[in-house]
């Protein structure tokens, strides 16, 4: 932690990170105005009454902005969650028994990362109506690969150290054996990992909820809130320019703070 | 001897595609045909009779059970027969054929630009560790990473269309510019290519600095280097001649793994900018459940993605110093 600590970097990501988690938690409290209410004529420029100006509705946009940070790390999480938990049983598995089933499920990953996967996603949430509960699952469900590789890597490595071979002596069983003793010292790289992973599904997030693929309106997040705006660019240019600050922030800040763990744990990149 | 080994990897590289292309239409064809749902709802009025839908559907083998409809399409997509579009009943071979050139134009100058871009600012600032051109670098290179493609694209636009008017925002050429002589369409032709160009090299850009940094210090740490410095080799000689060359080699690999991502990057860049390519169809058709257009766009970019990879893995052997070494001590 006290190489941590030293990373300016990595402070400021979880400075910055620890502010817009608050925001988002209180989102209720903070906010001036109902975010989906009609609250003003459109397109007003930022000022004192509405930080961040209002949209082509008249909807404030420092509340939506608010709202939208709800949704855009609730996805980002539960996204990551799912792909960290298929990601991690697929390496474990591949990487502890190796054979047959690590060729085939090896092969699975060559054919999920051959797809360009944003297509994949966009195919997907096409077909079944796009709402935020199936966005966090199609992003979770095609973005496993990076961790069941990295897992399979620690799996192969621990594996033949001797006091797994100590655990079978005494008696282990193999599950025993892959979640008490290899997975905890897996643990490094997979937080780093699931880090750089959310900052990876916030933006597919916000680029499918562009498309008019995601999250769907009224409901606010930051990707639909830059999909408004793109026909109101000449009278409105906050409307495109305060969401997309707020992704790159947030995106920005995972990824010192993934840099940060990466350094501290001594994970190899 | 070299050759012999190289064409057996190429030919072995070349069979794997087979399993490979085979697991990603079955997934994808699967993902679209199971969903609930009937592509012809989309565009055929309702009030249509029930025995003309049956016919639509039959005309398209809609009717039949999935796996057969699946067959049916391997069968023919092994004769390079990707079906007719939905929408407009011209063959998917056709439709993406017209695409392709504007997306290849965008993708391989980009890819370019990045180059040229990326591979001076990584041996700079690996030459200059620690410098403030350094550290400006790694920050900026995570800023680029940060960067959601499709609001970098927006803000160009808004800066250099919007506000300061320069450079046209959407398409590839100008309307009624097809009379105008062929100087005047290329230049045409090059402003409308300037934004969308730049959004998808700043993407990249930031990946492949960073790369060519990494492969710069690894090989400036070798023994050799210090050799040439012991020698009394001027640092310019020693740098381009002796470090560079051998740093150069990942970034040939990279350029190649960066491909899914510049695909991604088609997708939702061509649409912003309305750039009449491959991934602009792509995002259409899946608007429209054109589902011929969707599976022949899912296959031509796993191909050229798999396609690129191998050329990447052939390119290294090929600049690889340490094999063309082996040849000439061989003889």
């Amino acid at each position: 932690m006290k190489r941590f600590r030293k990373n300016k970097l990595a402070i400021f990501g979880l400075v910055v990170l620890s502010i817009l988690f608050l925001a988002a938690i209180f989102a209720q409290i903070i906010a001036p105005y109902d975010p989906d209410e009609i609250v003003e004529s459109e397109t007003l420029p930022p000022s004192f009454k509405h930080l961040f100006g209002t949209d082509d509705l008249g909807r404030d946009i420092f509340s939506r902005a608010l709202y939208g940070a709800r949704i855009s790390l609730t996805v980002g999480f539960v996204a990551v969650a799912i792909a960290v938990v298929i990601g991690t049983i697929i390496g474990a598995i591949t990487g502890y028994y190796g054979g047959l089933i690590d060729s085939f499920l090896m092969r699975l990953v060559d054919i999920m990362l051959a797809f360009p996967s944003i297509f994949l996603i966009l195919a997907i949430q096409a077909m079944l109506t796009p709402n935020i509960y199936n966005v966090m699952v199609v992003i979770g469900l095609t973005s496993w690969m990076g961790v069941a590789r990295l897992v399979r890597g620690e799996f192969l490595r621990i594996r033949e150290l001797q006091y797994v071979e100590a655990a079978r002596a005494i008696g282990c069983s193999n599950l025993r054996i892959i979640v008490r003793h290899i997975l905890p010292n897996s643990q490094a790289p997979i937080i780093v990992a699931a880090t750089l992973g959310m900052a990876g599904a916030i933006l597919t997030e916000s680029a499918l909820s562009f498309l008019g693929l995601g999250v769907q309106p009224p409901m606010a997040s930051w990707g639909n809130m830059l999909m408004d705006s793109q026909a109101y660019m000449r009278d409105a240019p906050w409307m495109a320019t305060i969401p997309g600050l707020l992704i790159f922030i947030t995106v920005l800040s995972l990824y010192f703070v993934g840099e940060g763990f990466r350094e501290a744990l001594d994970v190899r990149s | 001897m070299l050759k012999n080994n190289m064409r057996k990897f190429v030919a072995q590289r070349l069979l794997q595609l087979i399993p490979l292309l085979i697991g990603i239409s079955l997934i994808s064809f699967f993902v679209m045909h199971l969903a609930p749902g009937d592509p012809t709802a989309l565009f055929i009025d309702p009030n249509v009779k029930p025995e003309e839908l049956a016919r639509v559907r039959a005309n398209w083998g809609l009717d039949q059970p999935i796996y057969i409809q699946y067959f049916k399409w391997l069968i023919n997509a092994g004769k390079l027969d990707f079906g007719v579009s939905y929408i407009t009943g011209q063959p998917v071979i056709s439709e993406i054929g017209e695409r392709l050139p504007a997306t290849l134009l965008l993708m391989i100058s980009s890819m370019i630009l990045t180059f040229l871009i990326a591979v001076p600012i990584g041996v700079y600032s690996a030459v200059k560790k620690g410098s403030w051109f350094d550290n400006f670098f790694t920050v900026f290179s995570f800023a680029g990473m940060a960067i959601p493609a499709f609001w970098l694209a927006l803000m160009l636009m808004l800066l250099f269309s919007v506000q300061l008017g320069w450079l046209p925002a959407v398409g590839m050429f100008s309307p009624l510019i097809k009379d105008a002589s062929i100087v005047t369409r290329l230049l045409d032709l090059l402003r409308h290519m300037i934004l969308p160009l730049f959004s998808m090299a700043l993407l990249s850009l930031a990946g492949i600095s960073r790369y060519q940094r990494a492969a710069m210090l690894e090989v400036l740490n070798q023994d050799f280097i210090k050799v040439a410095r012991a020698k009394g080799l001027p640092e310019i000689t020693v740098i381009f001649k002796h470090a560079l060359r051998n740093a150069l080699i990942p970034i040939v690999t990279i350029l190649g793994l960066s491909l899914p991502d510049l695909f991604g990057g088609a997708f939702v860049i061509e649409t912003v900018f309305a750039w009449p390519g491959m991934g602009r169809l792509g995002v259409q058709s899946i608007f429209q459940r054109n589902y011929p257009d969707i599976m022949g766009i899912v296959m031509l970019s796993a191909v050229l993605i798999i396609l690129g990879n191998l050329l990447a893995d052939i390119g290294y052997a090929l600049v690889d110093p340490r094999i063309r070494y082996e040849k000439i001590s061989k003889k």
